[in-house]
């Protein structure tokens, strides 16, 4: 009970597991589409691919690529895609597809390692010159953040600086730019890097990515934009790369074209938060339900909702007092009626058995031993099956079909335990338990094929916990069954 | 409305389903002693050694083969019963109460063939009337003839006598009567009538058929309230020593009264239905509790019945 609730509780507060079917959030679909030409030759093409960040996970990913062997390398902080062939000619389109989420992970990147500047490699006159701007911009500089803004004004107007030109040598790219600033930044031990990213926004097609220049100061990296000189908010932008390479670098093709489209969906949150649930807890989510292979997951979210169904079997027969044929049939016929719906259900299953009843009283005149008798009914019970199928298809009810999915072993101890009871106990006896067992299995049917229910049984199968705890809670009620005090009313009018 | 009743039936002392089995089968009865009482024969060969009387067994059938042989096991008996080992609730019981060479005349005066009666014996056996559906075996035993006292009350079928053992003291008894409805069968969900019995000198207290309380047997018209069940001090101390026998704390006997061999032990029921209340017009709880309460060192038998018939009256 304990380890039920606790678990529902950490999953849905903590991991954010939706308690209702189809809660939504949102993600975006990232789509990156690669045209360009090849001409007979070895082909690689080379593209960074977004990372789980702090701000952006990322749910589900596709690379699209007919012929190409594909892998991924993860170098230094980087995520890239290697998309190579030996031989292609003509236009050739590669796509890499993402669906990611907003969240805040807290900062991952907080981390106790010293960062150390990359080395500035000038040498001579240019570090001569890169000392004398990063001197110019400290004097009006108080700390890692206000000298950065004071480069990067300087470097925006190379021509009134003898200095900055010579650095950038005439290329004033932004590229350029911020790589220059971060060598001048080494020179006096702050690193930085330049970052790229995607602006999720709404919707964009033809996006492109933007770069921004990342400082390092007391503990974490701060992202300024370039051009605005203002703090980025990196909850906006999905991180792509960072360093100073082009996004794509493609060997052996030409006319390269990249096209970015960025959309915003709303995915239900549950496939949202299993994805967080593997980010945040590995371990748990190893061995959870919803890491099985889709088929079994599908066995199992039905036959987790037959927990329930016991329960409420176990309620109906203890504390109402319903009687049934079998403890578990009427929980086996609620299973059939989820292929056939409630109500034709009820009438193919009330069919079946009256006829299985009759041919079941005939084959009694034959005075079979058991165990050939129940192979015969069992037998019958096909047949009519089958003939109920082929007449319902011809007058073109198709809800007659589903008759094939009714568990036959189910159907023949069924006729022959109500028969033994109408011979024993008269037709009242027989005709009370099988509507009993009918109501049972209807009420079962309700409320396990109940959304609800089924939703929350694949999402948290720990309740399976809690529904075990109250079944033994149940074991020790001994108290009068509801039909019991109906039973026993004459003993209190006397 | 509902909680009213529940509490009402709860000062009545009146014992449901779930309190039978929750507070006094499963903690009374031991689970490994439930064979000598589902087994019959093993209760026959039990209480036979213990010199408490059963009805006599002729013959026990095991296998489809030993069906064929079924001429040896009655020869000599022109009337006999048949039931399953394991049955429960009087079903697969047959009384053959006459034959000519091959046919077989029931005790409802129906007349079944020898194929008819076999059949009915591999019924038995392939488990049709068992607990669980187990294979089973099929005993033939003495018919009862009952005694002629009950003629006046009884259609067809034998009455018989329930009584409830707790902890070795009797503590609540019933007669039932087969009726018409019930189809010669002892049985009260059947039809049958259900006739508390005073324990403290064995006359029938009040009846009930079919949930209401009557005075007169429905099929013979004489009244079945104020009977005088003879030798009922023996019959209690039968019931009282099937305690030791089965060392089941919550136990019904079943006894017959033959007109030949007085009273015989007919069969014993681990999980005793709870009907004797209402054919009593009284819960068992209170006496139930009394005993928790009063009487947990009772030595003999015969102390156990004398506190059975003396103060367990007056506990209502």
């Amino acid at each position: 009970m304990i380890i039920g609730i606790s678990f529902l509780v950490y999953k849905s507060a903590y991991l954010g597991f939706p308690l209702t079917p189809g809660q939504e959030t949102s993600v975006w679909n990232v789509e990156i589409k690669i045209n360009f030409q090849a001409s007979n030759r070895p082909i690689k093409l080379m593209l960074y691919v977004p990372r789980n960040s702090r701000y952006f996970s990322i749910i589900n990913e596709n690379f699209i690529s007919r012929g190409y062997g594909v892998s991924i390398s993860t170098t230094e902080g980087n995520r890239q895609v290697a998309w190579s062939i030996r031989k292609a000619s003509g236009q050739q389109t590669l796509y890499y597809q993402a669906v990611v989420e907003r969240l805040d992970l807290g900062d991952k990147d907080a981390s106790t390692k010293k960062i150390t500047p990359i080395s500035a490699g000038y040498t001579g006159a240019d570090l001569e010159a890169a000392l004398a701007v990063l001197s110019e911009a400290k004097e009006k500089s108080a700390d890692p953040i206000t000298l950065l803004l004071q480069l990067i004004d300087l470097f925006n107007d190379p021509g009134n600086n003898y200095n900055v030109d010579l650095l950038l040598r005439g290329k004033t790219n932004p590229d350029n730019i911020i790589d220059s600033i971060i060598r001048v930044l080494s020179l006096d031990g702050i690193a930085a890097r330049q970052v790229h990213g995607l602006k999720m926004v709404e919707s964009l097609d033809h996006s492109e990515s933007a770069s921004w220049i990342e400082v390092y100061t007391s503990g974490e990296w701060k992202a300024v934009d370039m051009v605005t000189k203002q703090f980025v908010d990196l909850s906006d932008y999905l991180v792509l790369w960072k360093g100073r390479d082009k996004m794509v670098t493609l060997t052996g093709g030409s006319n390269l074209d990249i096209d970015i489209n960025i959309r915003r969906a709303e995915i239900e949150s549950l496939a949202a938060a299993s994805t967080r649930e593997k980010n945040l807890s590995p371990n748990l989510s190893k061995y959870s339900l919803s890491n099985l292979p889709l088929d079994t997951q599908n066995v199992y979210s039905i036959l987790l909702t037959v927990p329930f169904g016991v329960f409420l079997l176990v309620i109906l027969r203890n504390i109402i007092g319903i009687k049934t044929f079998g403890t578990f049939m009427p929980i086996l016929i609620a299973l059939s009626f989820r292929e056939t719906q409630l109500l034709s259900g009820l009438i193919l299953f009330t069919l079946l058995v009256t006829l299985g009843l009759a041919i079941r009283f005939y084959l009694e005149r034959l005075k079979l031993l058991l165990v050939p008798r129940l192979a015969s009914v069992l037998i019958i019970v096909i047949m009519l099956m089958l003939v109920m199928s082929i007449l319902s298809h011809n007058l073109g009810i198709e809800s007659g079909l589903s008759v094939a999915l009714f568990p036959m072993v189910i159907i023949t101890m069924t006729i022959e335990r109500m028969s033994i009871v109408w011979e024993e106990k008269g037709s009242q006896d027989a005709i009370y338990q099988g509507i009993g067992s009918l109501i049972a299995a209807a009420v079962a049917f309700q409320f396990m094929s109940n959304d609800m229910v089924e939703h929350l049984i694949t999402v948290f199968p720990e309740i399976v916990f809690i529904i075990l705890s109250l079944t033994l809670l149940l074991g020790r009620y001994t108290g009068y069954r509801l039909l019991e005090l109906q039973r026993f009313k004459v003993l209190v009018n006397k | 409305m509902l909680l009213n009743l529940g509490r009402q039936l709860s000062e009545a002392g009146v014992m449901g389903i779930n309190k039978r089995n929750g507070e006094y089968i499963s903690l009374y009865n031991d689970r490994k002693n439930y064979p000598l009482v589902d087994d019959k024969l093993k209760t026959k060969i039990l209480a036979e050694q213990a010199g408490i009387p059963v009805t006599e067994l002729y013959g026990v059938i095991e296998a489809e083969g030993q069906i064929r042989a079924l001429d040896k096991v009655l020869s000599g008996h022109t009337d006999f019963a048949i039931k399953p080992a394991h049955g429960s609730g009087g079903d697969g019981i047959e009384v053959i109460v006459g034959r000519t060479k091959d046919l077989f005349k029931k005790a409802n005066g129906q007349i079944i063939s020898e194929d008819q009666l076999k059949f009915h014996i591999s019924n038995i056996l392939s488990g049709l009337f068992s607990l669980g559906g187990l294979e089973d075996q099929a005993i033939i035993e003495y018919r009862v003839k009952f005694d002629e006292i009950f003629d006046a009350i009884s259609y067809q079928g034998v009455p018989d006598i329930r009584i409830i053992v707790y902890k070795g003291i009797p503590v609540m008894a019933m007669i039932r009567l087969p009726t018409y409805l019930s189809g010669g069968k002892a049985n009260l969900h059947q039809g049958a009538i259900g006739v508390g019995i005073d324990l403290a000198n064995g006359r029938t207290l009040t009846a009930v058929w079919k949930n209401s309380v009557i005075s007169e047997h429905p099929d013979t018209r004489h009244p079945v309230t104020g009977f005088q069940i003879p030798n009922w001090e023996q019959l209690l101390i039968i019931a009282a020593r099937c305690y030791e026998l089965t060392g089941l704390g919550y136990l019904g006997v079943d006894i017959v009264l033959d007109r030949a061999k007085g009273p015989l032990v007919l069969e014993m029921n681990a999980r005793p239905g709870l009907n004797i209340q209402i054919a009593n017009q009284m819960g068992l709880l209170h006496r139930l509790r009394f005993i928790d309460a009063n009487a947990v060192k009772m030595g003999s038998y015969m102390d156990r019945v004398s506190f059975s018939r003396r103060i367990l009256p007056r506990i209502q």
